[in-house]
């Protein structure tokens, strides 16, 4: 909301040298959020004046019509002589005020000001418009002041123009509606600076008479809880809207329109009603308030022809036929209170009965057709946020006032005002609660005056029974307890924590002391926390740099991916409205998001990237239908939360990890060494042992599975489970993705791996340990870690350890042979071994491996 | 006395004479002397300290002596080959020292040749701050809380007095999904109402995580973003608690002098409500406050709804955006940074924030 300062002072005395700094410590300290503060002093400089128009020589031969004027600028040129000015405007006449800039002065925009040749003329300034003053939109022809403006020539146009205000813009939070008003925002204003206001709804506005201004029938008293009406018959349509009105609607960014429905928006801006005013020559029968039925349409204002949805409430013509509902019901035309119809609206310039509206609707049904039309008008705004029911008759004379005085026309007698407005209860409330709950100590003779100050009825409970005594259950809490009955334009103050609100904002949230609370014992981070985190730097010192990626991937990268048709992984949750049609869906796999990162980094011209993301996927619950219904004055039941937690899709946490490039580079040492998959497999043996994965739980083995090279892809197993997979990409993949050639990439489901098992203390030997090594032939199928376990099982308890250091390929062993070197330490823990215990285990060792895989002994 | 019964024979213990001995050590220094490395010095040895070295000789004629001599004989030949011992080792240990000198000379390299043949990664910032963040709480006693990123509306909102109708839902630019009942969460304070419904109080954590909303990336804006969020319920619990809570962090964030400023705001799942600034003062722009999060008592309808019951207990709450954090503490000035996982961004803050 924008609204000038000189408006709000018309209701609080805001002191004469009120600086912008002041104003907006207050307004912040309110809870008013400042946007900004324009002071529109500073929005022109240099000489800006009245001037009076008085000749003026058309200029011919050019291709539009140029004026040359002589105007009479008093003595602000400095020679009294009249200022000669060529103009491109033709809508004003001699005799005419108008604003003059002269040389020297800059318009908004650093729009300077010189004299200057044109149009074989010298222009010693420019006669403006609104526009090039920054006061509005309007830019056809210059502006020129009422002929009745006091201002004389040379005057400091400023004043005259509104140029000497400040405007504020605030950014108005849901829960406080009347702030969306002068009305609200000069009783903020007095309450923080503790000065004097005056309520602009304080007005004597007449009741209801006994015959209507208008007939109406209200047939939704929940939708439509207040209707008011009053009817002006004989106004002038040519009569203007008067130019201090227009400047405000202008200042708070609303067009104007004509004078009535230029008075309906004055009015919502300075008491936050808003209103509608009808042509009542256009109205062929008596209105009727009730829901819509479905399949009724109604063209609104902006021109748009709306499906109506049996929630929205609307104001209907009886003497229109409806083929839809039914005669009886009259046809739609206006959308209450969110937008009016075409066929009801004042036309400018036409109408001469004018029937002015304002009623009070139920904050949720606007909220809910606001949405459902996408019309979010200043109207549903403040409807949404919560209006001032008590408004509607003062709106009404204030517009009957505006509107006879400015227009002319007669009031009739008549007011209607259907009131079923339920009047608010009191909150029983303790005066030790703000005290309670701040941390601050507020008397409660404070905690009553900060109440009453924001404009709520306060008496104690004692005072109440007495006045009441049906209240006396309510108020047995004990005898210190006050009744507090919010203000008309307060609906957000409904609970007591509402009140203590209220009590600690205006006395000052400065005041709240420092307390740190002590926090009992707790457990620290939990097994899985502490584990994501070692996995994760594990990962950065082994080189690779971690990325946070978004989760939205494309149908299409799927396909790129090469998953089957029927991949689990194809089974995603999809956005409704995502941010990019090209990407509704959350990943599946982590590794989709990171290789596109891992592209970008290539294609921002580096050429060894390693990458890794520890993020969630979503995997969705075939099935799963909707959540049950929960209440929130409860805690659910645990069956309906687990019931409603079952439908969540599962969301395991996953690492991935993807690898292109040198990844150990060329240096003075030599030359590097390129990533491939076993630098994948690694990752994940790396995260395996960050997760305390015992070495032995583990197993690896040859899988096919998208988006791994057939031949290259390793399968991981913790306990025989299957917890992810790990390789070089199919080149496929790679040439789909614009991927560096032989990228490898690792993901593994980090959830699914098991707590780490309490770890034995290995028992340290200080004998001397026995070495053989020893080269085993096997068929090229047999996987070395096969032949490994069996070495281990068939050694027994003397190996310490083995190692593979080297795999030899020939055609002396034969094709589709392999040799493998393993390097046995055979060691005992109480005695130093002899030769042929050493030997005698190597033995026991190979004859496993050739029981198990066929392992020959090379060279034997 | 018979001269011939006499068994002392000047002859044979010439070597014994006291200039023999003299020049036997002075020969021997300049031999040592004269030896150019350890194995030189060691081929020296038998000549001078061997069996057949002048003073090895001069010890055998000792015997020769009468009585009288052989004790003052014997000292002068042992005194001669200590010295002669002591040369030898004295340059022994010279010409060690000068070729283990020569060898590390001749082994000299040049440090400061790049070392990285395996190049170190690197952790993303916002990861790190969000755990630097976790750590601050765990030191007071807080516990980590986390929830799912695709989560209930009832627990993103409604639970949070964000009922269906309310205008701030609106104003949550939410990710529906083809999902009913389901949203991406706009906020990590859901994880406030799965704490309150599984523990009882006292309840003190934090919930750092990642949440979405339907912006645009730009430089301020991230459709994605993390954030971290605390919660506590106990009894007693006032807002100057949460004034000496955020100051607390204020100061582990950004620095001794930091304190905390409150402007009233409204949230729907507190009440008193206030967003609050930071006053930073090493800022690279001078001292300032900086907007930093949002925070307030816990609202008695969030209590009501997750079965807590306010009469007895209250809370308060906080939250901060960690990207505005990271972008405030360490001048980040681009939003995008964060996001597009341009390794040199991510490089730059090593394993620790």
């Amino acid at each position: 909301m924008r609204v000038a300062i000189s408006w709000l002072r018309e209701y609080v005395d805001l002191p004469a040298g009120l600086g912008a700094e002041e104003l907006e410590r207050a307004l912040t300290n309110l809870g008013l959020e400042v946007e900004s503060i324009v002071d529109q002093r500073a929005t022109v400089s240099g000489p800006l004046v009245v001037g009076e128009v008085r000749e003026i020589e058309e200029l011919t031969g050019f291709k539009k019509p140029i004026r040359f004027c002589r105007v009479d600028v008093g003595d602000a040129n400095g020679t009294g002589e009249p200022q000669e000015i060529v103009c491109g405007a033709t809508n004003f006449v001699p005799g005419d005020k108008v604003v003059v800039i002269l040389p020297g002065g800059v318009l908004p925009g650093n729009f300077a000001i010189s004299a200057r040749k044109t149009y074989g003329r010298v222009s010693n300034g420019m006669i403006c418009s609104s526009r090039e003053l920054g006061l509005s939109d309007e830019h056809e022809g210059i502006l020129v002041l009422p002929a009745d403006t006091p201002a004389r020539p040379g005057d400091d146009a400023r004043p005259v123009v509104g140029l000497d205000d400040v405007l504020v813009e605030l950014e108005i939070t849901p829960d406080r509606g009347y702030a969306l008003s002068v009305r609200g925002i000069a009783r903020e204003l007095s309450h923080a600076l503790e000065l004097p206001y005056r309520d602009p709804a304080q007005l004597p506005a007449p009741g209801a008479t006994a015959d209507p201004a208008y007939p109406v029938e209200i047939r939704d008293t929940v939708g439509c809880d207040r209707f008011a009406l009053r009817l002006v018959r004989g106004v002038d349509p040519a009569a203007p809207t008067p130019e201090w009105m227009q400047r405000r609607l202008v200042q708070a960014g609303i067009r104007t329109i004509s004078l009535p429905v230029d008075i309906t928006n004055y009015l919502m801006l300075e008491l936050g009603q808003p209103m509608h005013a009808f042509d009542a020559d256009r109205l062929g029968g008596a209105l009727v308030v009730r829901r819509a039925v479905a399949g009724e349409r109604l063209t609104t204002l902006d021109g748009v022809t709306r499906e109506l949805d049996a929630e929205d409430m609307v104001i209907c013509d009886a003497g229109l036929p409806n083929p839809v509902a039914g005669d009886a019901a009259g046809a739609p035309v206006s959308l209450a209170a969110v937008m009016g119809g075409e066929t009801s609206e004042v036309i400018p310039g036409t109408t001469t009965d004018v029937l002015f509206e304002a009623a009070h609707w139920d904050p949720v049904m606007v909220g809910r057709t606001a949405r459902r039309h996408r019309l979010f008008s200043e109207a549903a705004k403040r409807w949404e946020r919560g209006v001032d029911p008590a408004l509607p008759l003062v709106a009404l004379e204030r517009a009957v006032e505006l509107l006879t005085r400015h227009g002319g026309g007669t009031a009739t007698p008549e007011i209607t005002d259907i009131d079923h407005v339920t009047p608010r209860g009191p909150i029983m409330f303790d005066p030790e609660l703000p005290t309670r709950r701040a941390g601050v100590e507020y008397p409660a003779a404070r905690v009553a005056a900060l109440l009453e100050r924001v404009g709520c009825a306060v008496v104690a409970g004692p005072e109440r029974l007495a006045e009441d005594p049906g209240t006396v259950a309510t108020a047995a809490g004990g005898p210190t307890r006050l009744s507090v009955t919010p203000p008309s334009w307060r609906p957000d103050l409904v609970e007591p924590i509402d009140l203590v609100e209220e009590v600690v904002r205006l006395d000052g949230y400065d005041r709240v002391p420092s307390v740190l609370p002590q926090a009992p014992a707790g457990n620290g981070l939990t097994a899985q926390q502490r584990r994501r985190r070692s996995l994760g730097r594990a990962l950065a010192e082994q080189g690779y740099v971690e990325v946070i990626c978004y989760p939205f991937v494309a149908p299409e990268l799927l396909d790129g991916l090469g998953l089957p048709a029927d991949d689990p992984r194809r089974q995603a949750v999809r956005v409704a409205n995502p941010l990019s049609d090209a990407e509704p869906l959350l990943r599946t796999t982590l590794l989709g998001p990171l290789l596109a990162s891992l592209r970008r980094n290539l294609s921002r011209g580096q050429r060894d990237v390693a990458l890794y993301e520890v993020g969630l996927v979503f995997e969705p619950r075939p099935g799963a239908g909707e959540p049950p219904k929960m209440s929130v004055d409860h805690r659910p039941s645990e069956a309906e939360f687990a019931a409603a937690d079952a439908i969540v899709p599962h969301q395991p946490w996953h690492v991935a990890a993807v690898l292109a490039g040198e990844v150990e580079p060329t240096g003075w040492w030599g030359s590097g060494r390129r990533a491939e998959w076993s630098d994948a497999v690694q990752a994940a043996r790396v995260v395996l042992a960050a997760a305390g994965i015992d070495e032995e739980r583990i197993r690896v083995r040859s899988a096919e599975r998208a988006p791994w090279h057939p031949g290259r892809c390793a399968e991981l197993l913790v306990d025989e489970r299957i917890v992810g997979y790990a390789g070089e990409l199919h080149p496929a993949v790679v040439s789909a993705l614009e991927l560096t050639r032989r990228t490898a990439a690792m993901e593994l489901d980090v959830d699914a791996l098991p707590a780490p098992s309490v770890a034995p203390a290995p028992r340290i030997s200080g004998f001397p340990p026995a070495l053989i090594d020893v080269a085993l032939v096997v068929d090229d199928a047999v996987a070395a870690a096969d032949v490994q376990r069996a070495l281990v099982a068939g050694a027994g308890e003397l190996l310490e350890s083995v190692r593979l250091f080297d795999v030899y390929v020939s055609e002396q062993l034969g094709t589709g042979r392999k040799s493998l070197a393993y390097k046995l330490t055979f060691r005992a823990p109480d005695r130093t071994l002899t030769v042929e215990e050493a030997v005698a285990a190597r033995d026991a060792a190979v004859a496993e491996a050739s029981a198990r895989v066929g392992a020959v002994l090379r060279g034997a | 006395m018979s001269y011939r019964n006499d068994p002392y024979d000047p002859k044979q213990v010439a070597l014994l004479d006291q200039s023999a001995l003299d020049e036997a050590v002075a020969a021997a220094e300049r031999a040592f002397a004269a030896a150019g490395d350890p194995d030189a010095l060691t081929a020296l040895r038998p000549a001078h300290l061997g069996d057949r070295a002048p003073i090895s000789l001069a010890r055998r004629e000792i015997g020769a002596l009468p009585p009288a001599a052989k004790s003052d004989a014997g000292k002068r030949v042992n005194e001669a080959r200590r010295t002669i011992e002591a040369a030898f080792a004295a340059r022994r240990e010279q010409l060690d020292r000068e070729q283990a000198e020569r060898v590390l000379a001749e082994e000299r390299v040049d440090v400061t040749l790049p070392t990285d043949r395996r190049p170190r990664g690197a952790r993303h910032p916002l990861t790190t701050l969000m755990e630097t963040i976790g750590d601050h709480f765990v030191g007071m006693g807080y516990e980590v809380a986390e929830g799912p990123e695709v989560e209930l509306e009832w627990t993103n909102f409604d639970a949070l007095n964000i009922p269906p109708d309310h205008p701030a839902r609106g104003l949550m630019d939410t990710f529906h999904l083809d999902l009913p009942g389901l949203v991406l969460r706009t906020h990590t304070s859901p994880v406030q109402a799965r704490t309150m419904l599984t523990r009882q109080p006292p309840i003190y954590v934090v919930c750092p995580g990642r949440v979405y909303r339907t912006d645009e990336l730009d430089a301020t804006h991230s459709p994605v973003f993390h954030q971290v969020e605390g919660l506590v319920v106990d009894k007693g619990i006032t807002m100057a608690h949460l004034r000496g809570t955020l100051e607390h962090f204020a100061r582990a964030m950004f620095g001794p002098e930091a304190r905390i400023r409150w402007r009233p705001h409204y949230f729907p799942f507190t009440e008193p409500s206030a967003e609050f600034d930071v006053w930073f003062a090493e800022h690279r722009n001078g001292p300032q406050w900086v907007e930093w999060g949002g925070c307030g008592l816990v609202n008695p309808r969030v209590l009501r709804a997750c079965g807590i019951d306010p009469e007895v207990y209250s809370g308060f709450a906080f939250g901060i955006g960690i990207e505005r954090t990271l972008m405030v503490r360490h001048g980040v000035s681009d939003m995008r940074d964060m996001v597009e996982g341009d390794v040199r961004f991510t490089r730059a803050f090593g394993v620790e924030v």
